[in-house]
């Protein structure tokens, strides 16, 4: 194959890549999107394989074999609640293979190097390093390897960032002294170290922005690698995986409520957390039964269902859909107001729903609804806190002040189903358990909407009958 | 440095073009969408290959081995999950059992 021949098969490649990308802007098309997107893939990669440069292939085969059957392992057994796992470690892979192409091009061209070949190959390693070990972390956390809770130590933030200055300074260094191959080395290392520090201090519920941000590091590696080996397709697609990670980390932070430059040096989750003490204030609580909320469900026109994440937790979304089944059956409009950290990742809960056979067009975004709950007679809240937390409106003090919420509290009723009166992650009193029109239902969520469900379907057979 | 520029210029443009498509993508999607940007910068594979088959030193060729099946692991596996995820997304007319 000749070179400007497989120039315009990446040049192919790169515009199927980018309609599939386009494709996603609706469930419809994305299938066929995604096929387009695996056309361009196969098209580079035989592409590749005919260059002439490639003079064995026995390695490439055995990598090519061994991956495929990882990946497609991977692809099969992995449940849709470790996505975010999945994801995670799959930025550690991408940013793998980029650094080790790096460290061979480095070695092959053993110090004769040009200054923006340098540049080049030295941010491909520095960002490839830091993504392989960030992302393990990430994944350590949100697979519960590694402690969850955020670990913090003294001098924490001025180590970290002598360190990166340390490591940034040897990158500067090898530009201008390509030959040294110690500091090469060494600055690789200290990528490594970055990665774990960096993570170290976040806590396992901000992981939706770390694995976002580290898909833009991964992304802004394959990039570097395109410009090391001068390959067109790879730049496009670094820049691709890049704007997307960004975007979507920029959208979580907004939805999280913090501040965009909080998540550029990655220092999230440094808020203090005092869960327990906003506790002990005697409130009370009246307790629900299952029986009073079927009473409430029904006699509803409207109601809309907010899914947090104790939801999938108690694997409770099939019983939740089967509820919002009969409620339409009966006529009773119901919806799902999907706040965006509702997941552990960008647009998980969606996922996770989709899973339980719940139609998309019943999913609404929060800007989408978040109007109409002053018209609706019940917001059915199951395992979610924090993101119906008025507190975020009005409380100046609090962690989540500023967040946008889901508007839950102008529905005329509020039914909240939840293990116990526990604060959310931020640690913040939730003071809508408290108010008259909200009734608390205590209990594990699967088997809470089961009887709702059991109770339900009796009801409407004794009206059947009576009729 | 010159050889810099035009990369540079493609990189710039990929970064604006990225955000116009990734804005207009669904929100309901953005799982399903990571999973592809995913799979496709495992179009690193094709750096990777060149470099494990290149016939350089062991070393190369070891570094090689190890990304050509690190990035064959996010094309197929990244692939194939985006399917699974977005097989599960029906509309509510087709979607009842």
């Amino acid at each position: 194959m000749t070179p400007y021949l497989l120039d315009l098969l990446y040049l192919v490649a790169a515009v199927l890549f980018i309609f599939g990308l386009k494709a996603l802007s609706s469930p419809e098309s994305a299938r066929r999107g995604m096929f387009y997107a695996e056309i361009g893939m196969l098209f580079a990669i035989v592409g590749t394989l005919l260059r002439h440069d490639i003079i064995q292939y026995e390695w490439i085969i055995a990598g090519l074999t061994l991956g495929s059957i990882i990946g497609a392992l991977m692809a099969i057994y992995m449940p849709m609640t470790a996505m975010p796992q999945r994801i995670a470690i799959s930025h550690s892979f991408g940013a793998l293979a980029a650094t080790l192409v790096g460290i061979a091009e480095y070695h092959r061209l053993s110090g004769q190097i040009e200054t923006g070949m340098m540049a080049a190959l030295g941010f491909e390693v520095l960002f490839g390093s830091l993504t392989i070990t960030g992302s393990l972390m990430a994944f350590g956390k949100l697979q519960e390897l590694v402690k969850g809770a955020p670990v913090t130590y003294r001098f924490q933030n001025i180590s970290n960032i002598a360190l990166f200055a340390a490591t940034f300074a040897m990158f500067i260094y090898l530009i201008f002294n390509p030959g040294a191959m110690a500091v090469f080395y060494v600055m690789i290392a200290l990528g490594l170290a970055i990665g774990v520090l960096m993570v170290l201090p976040i806590g396992g519920a901000d992981m939706p922005v770390v694995v976002s941000l580290l898909n833009s590091y991964a992304g802004l590696a394959a990039s570097a690698t395109g410009f090391a080996i001068n390959n067109k397709v790879l730049i496009i697609c670094g820049a691709l995986d890049g704007t997307s990670g960004f975007f979507l980390s920029i959208l979580m932070s907004r939805a999280m409520n913090r501040s965009f430059t909080n998540v550029l040096f990655g220092a999230v989750g440094a808020v203090k957390h005092d869960g327990n003490a906003a506790q002990q204030e005697e409130k009370s609580v009246i307790r629900y039964t299952p029986d009073d909320v079927a009473y409430i469900l029904e006699r509803a026109q409207s109601v809309i269902i907010i899914p947090g994440y104790g939801l999938a937790v108690a694997r409770a979304q099939h019983a939740l859909h089967e509820i919002a089944t009969l409620l339409m059956q009966n006529g009773i409009t119901v919806r799902y107001a999907i706040h965006p950290v509702a997941g552990r990742m960008p647009g998980h809960m969606n996922v996770l729903l989709a899973e339980a056979n719940v139609p998309y067009d019943l999913l609404f975004e929060m800007d989408q609804i978040n109007e109409d709950f002053q018209n609706t007679d019940v917001a059915l809240i199951v395992g979610a806190n924090d993101v119906v937390n008025p507190a975020a409106r009005t409380k100046k003090d609090s962690p989540l002040y500023g967040m946008p919420i889901l508007n839950a509290d102008q529905a005329r009723t509020v039914v909240i189903c939840k293990r116990s009166l526990g604060a959310g992650f931020a640690g913040e009193d939730n003071e809508l358990f408290y108010d008259k029109k909200t009734m608390m239902v205590f209990g594990d969520a699967k088997s809470t909407l089961t009887s709702l469900v059991q109770l339900m379907k009796k009801q409407e057979l004794d009206v059947k009958s009576a009729a | 440095m010159n050889e810099f520029i035009d990369p540079l210029y493609i990189l710039v443009l990929g970064g604006f073009l990225g955000l116009e498509v990734i804005r207009r993508v669904s929100p309901t999607l953005h799982t399903p969408l990571m999973s592809a940007t995913n799979a496709i910068s495992g179009i690193s594979l094709v750096g990777s290959l060149v470099v494990a088959g290149g016939g350089h030193d062991t070393l190369s060729t070891a570094l090689g081995f190890v990304a050509v099946t690190a990035a064959t692991i996010n094309v197929v596996g990244g692939f194939l999950i985006t399917d699974r995820m977005l097989r599960l997304f029906k509309r509510q007319d087709r979607g009842r059992p």
